[in-house]
């Protein structure tokens, strides 16, 4: 009987390649069975290691990778019912689009008819009937993706590993095919793991978000915890959106504390369930951009906030239904607040205006 | 509309461009053929003296001749016997330095030891099979120890055998080169692609590395067969003269000054060996896998 259950459980996953370095450095995660997961990371963090011992094509040093219940170390990718989307696709040349496809169902032995009948379907499902007797070379890159999809989606493997699949196109295809992925996934109704190092990309798909830095996990959640509540400086800095600041812990007061900072009373922080802190820690915390307001100085403040930080404006962006202010409001790291369109422009400012940020005491978040 | 306006200068600068090769081209490989062209169709006094003129007399009597047949068919027997296993071993040597040598840089070591052969001259390569092959060599020697046989084996040299051995280890160097290189241009992703899709390792020979090497083949192919075809010495060596080749045959025309024939075989072994090579052009589109 074939076990379709395509949920996977990395156990202490470790990978070296010269034995002295780990690229994978204890590695634990589960993924449930049909979700679609995101690695995220800088280049070199792990993530396509990750991927590449998930399909079988490395080996682990140390660790256990389960799919289905069943420790998959040391067997071939197609015992793993696990089938991989190249970066860069990996399209065989000389073969057309419809013997790529079918390519798979080839090498199991199935008769001509056979597969070119599941091929054809296949590339109905993609949308490239029209492409089926072309070469590679002859498809654009939005199309040789579909192509690279279809070939991996054949088999009706559990899970699908996608390396990097939209690094090869441009910004507006990228978006296209992004959610053409997502449609993919849920009609094939299979997990997905995908890798990629656009935060855009990884939150705008997936259910859980894994943010790795240097063999490790730094986070892992669903897409709106990893970007709302990041649990340290890393990912907050990494997944963008907020504005990470620290400072020494002046005092504490029951459910929150106060940050010594440029501000004149400083800045209070809510006290979180799982941070503990006493005076004179060095805290950091992070304050999402879209809920810094800006106030000219003099002005009264919004309701519910505590805390004001005079700054200078260093730059403005315009970006459509936002405007991005670049202000200096502290010393070493950026600061940058996203107004509303309307908001900015019902008073707007101009470099080198002096500004109080502020926002309301809730929506500061201490970080690990 | 730049180029149109100044045609003869871009003009110029093509020739230019072309000019060393033409200059190498025309004396040395052109002059030569038309000088052999023109001289088939020449008579001849019997004697080395050509009367210049047109007679197809020459064509008529190689065509005629029964030895030509068979010379063809002999030198068709050495040629194919030769490309199968200079096609074969030069296959796998490619494919092994190309996908089992990790190292990047003990595959061009190895790759350097495949021409190791090629540091010493054509006929010190032949000499040295004697030892090897010959009455008294090694092999015959082995094989009476160890009682296989009685009494030495005669067909190891100077035989159709040895000349296809000399053949084979002059020329699979020829095959290897060019195989390698296509090989080389594989992505190793297309393996590991094929490997995901649950291909063995004969299914991506056999799907995915012969039809990628195919221009490398065939460039081998061209290679092997034309030297293979244009060869007398090796013939005349290693069959210690029991064997002939259609170049031996014409070369030995020529010692008795039978000029128009010899040029006459010449040419229609040209022709022979363009209709070949346009074959494998066809089946292989070289220069478009070559730009790919």
């Amino acid at each position: 009987m074939k076990n379709d259950r395509g949920d996977i459980e990395l156990a202490g996953v470790c990978k070296s390649f010269d034995g002295a370095t780990y690229v994978v450095d204890g590695v634990n995660l589960k993924i449930a069975d049909g979700a679609y997961c995101c690695f995220i990371g800088p280049s070199g963090c792990g993530k396509t290691t990750i991927l590449r011992m998930i399909a079988g094509h490395e080996d682990p040093t140390v660790g256990e990778i389960v799919i289905g219940g069943q420790n998959v170390v040391g067997l071939a990718p197609v015992q793993r019912r696990t089938a991989m989307m190249f970066q860069s696709y990996a399209l065989f040349p000389h073969l057309t689009v419809r013997e790529n496809i079918a390519f798979a169902l080839r090498v199991r032995g199935q008769s001509k008819a056979d597969r070119l009948r599941a091929a054809d379907a296949m590339i109905e499902k993609v949308r490239l009937t029209q492409f089926a007797d072309r070469l590679p070379a002859q498809l654009s890159g939005g199309q040789q993706q579909r192509v690279a999809l279809a070939r991996a989606a054949i088999t009706e493997p559990r899970v699908l590993l996608l390396d990097e699949p939209l690094s090869a196109l441009d910004e507006q295809l990228r978006v296209q095919m992004r959610q053409e992925l997502r449609r993919m996934q849920q009609e094939l109704g299979i997990t997905f793991i995908h890798v990629t190092h656009t935060q855009l990309e990884a939150i705008a798909l997936a259910d859980l978000v894994v943010v790795m830095e240097q063999g490790k996990i730094k986070q892992a959640g669903p897409a709106r915890e990893v970007y709302a509540h990041p649990h340290d400086r890393y990912v907050a800095e990494f997944m963008g959106g907020q504005n990470v600041l620290s400072g020494r812990v002046e005092k504490v007061n029951g459910s929150s504390f106060t940050l010594a900072q440029a501000a004149p009373d400083g800045i209070e922080v809510p006290l979180l369930a799982r941070s503990t802190v006493s005076v004179g820690d060095k805290v950091d915390i992070a304050v999402r951009r879209d809920d810094v307001a800006l106030v000219r100085p003099g002005k009264d403040l919004p309701p519910g906030c505590t805390t004001s930080l005079p700054s200078r404006v260093l730059a403005i962006e315009y970006q459509g239904y936002f405007v991005k202010v670049m202000l200096d409001t502290v010393p070493d790291d950026e600061f940058v607040a996203y107004v509303p369109e309307k908001t900015f422009f019902a008073d707007p400012f101009t470099v080198g205006d002096v500004v109080m940020a502020t926002w309301s005491t809730g929506s500061a978040l201490p970080l690990a | 509309m730049q180029s149109s306006s100044t045609p003869s200068r871009s003009d110029l600068a093509g020739w230019l461009y072309v000019s060393p090769l033409v200059l190498v081209l025309v004396p040395f490989f052109v002059a030569p053929i038309l000088v052999v062209l023109a001289a088939s169709f020449f008579a001849t006094d019997g004697f080395g003296g050509l009367t210049p003129g047109f007679t197809l007399a020459s064509y008529v009597e190689v065509l005629h001749s029964a030895l030509t047949l068979k010379l063809y068919m002999a030198t068709i027997k050495f040629t194919v016997l030769t490309w199968i296993f200079t096609l074969i071993i030069g296959f796998f040597v490619a494919y092994f330095l190309v996908f089992h040598v990790r190292n990047q840089l003990l595959a061009i070591g190895l790759f350097l030891l495949c021409t190791v052969p090629f540091w010493t001259s054509n006929i010190i390569r032949m000499i040295s099979w004697i030892p090897l092959l010959g009455k008294e060599g090694l092999i015959n020697q082995a094989l009476l120890g160890i009682g296989v046989i009685r009494q030495p084996l005669e067909v190891l040299l100077f035989s159709d055998l040895a000349v296809v051995i000399a053949y084979v280890h002059q020329l699979t160097i020829f095959m290897i080169v060019p195989i390698f290189n296509s090989m080389a241009r594989i992505d190793k992703k297309l393996i590991e692609a094929a490997i995901d899709a649950g291909a063995s390792r004969f299914d991506i020979m056999r799907l995915i590395v012969v039809p990628m090497s195919k221009s490398g083949i065939a460039l081998g192919t061209i290679f092997v067969v034309s030297i293979v075809m244009g060869d007398f010495f090796v013939v005349k060596v290693m069959s210690g003269g029991g064997s002939a080749s259609v170049v031996s045959a014409f070369y030995e025309d020529v010692g008795v000054l039978q000029y128009p024939t010899a040029a006459a075989s010449a040419v229609l072994l040209t022709l022979v060996l363009v209709a070949i090579v346009s074959l494998i052009l066809r089946t292989v589109d070289i220069r478009q896998e070559i730009t790919r």
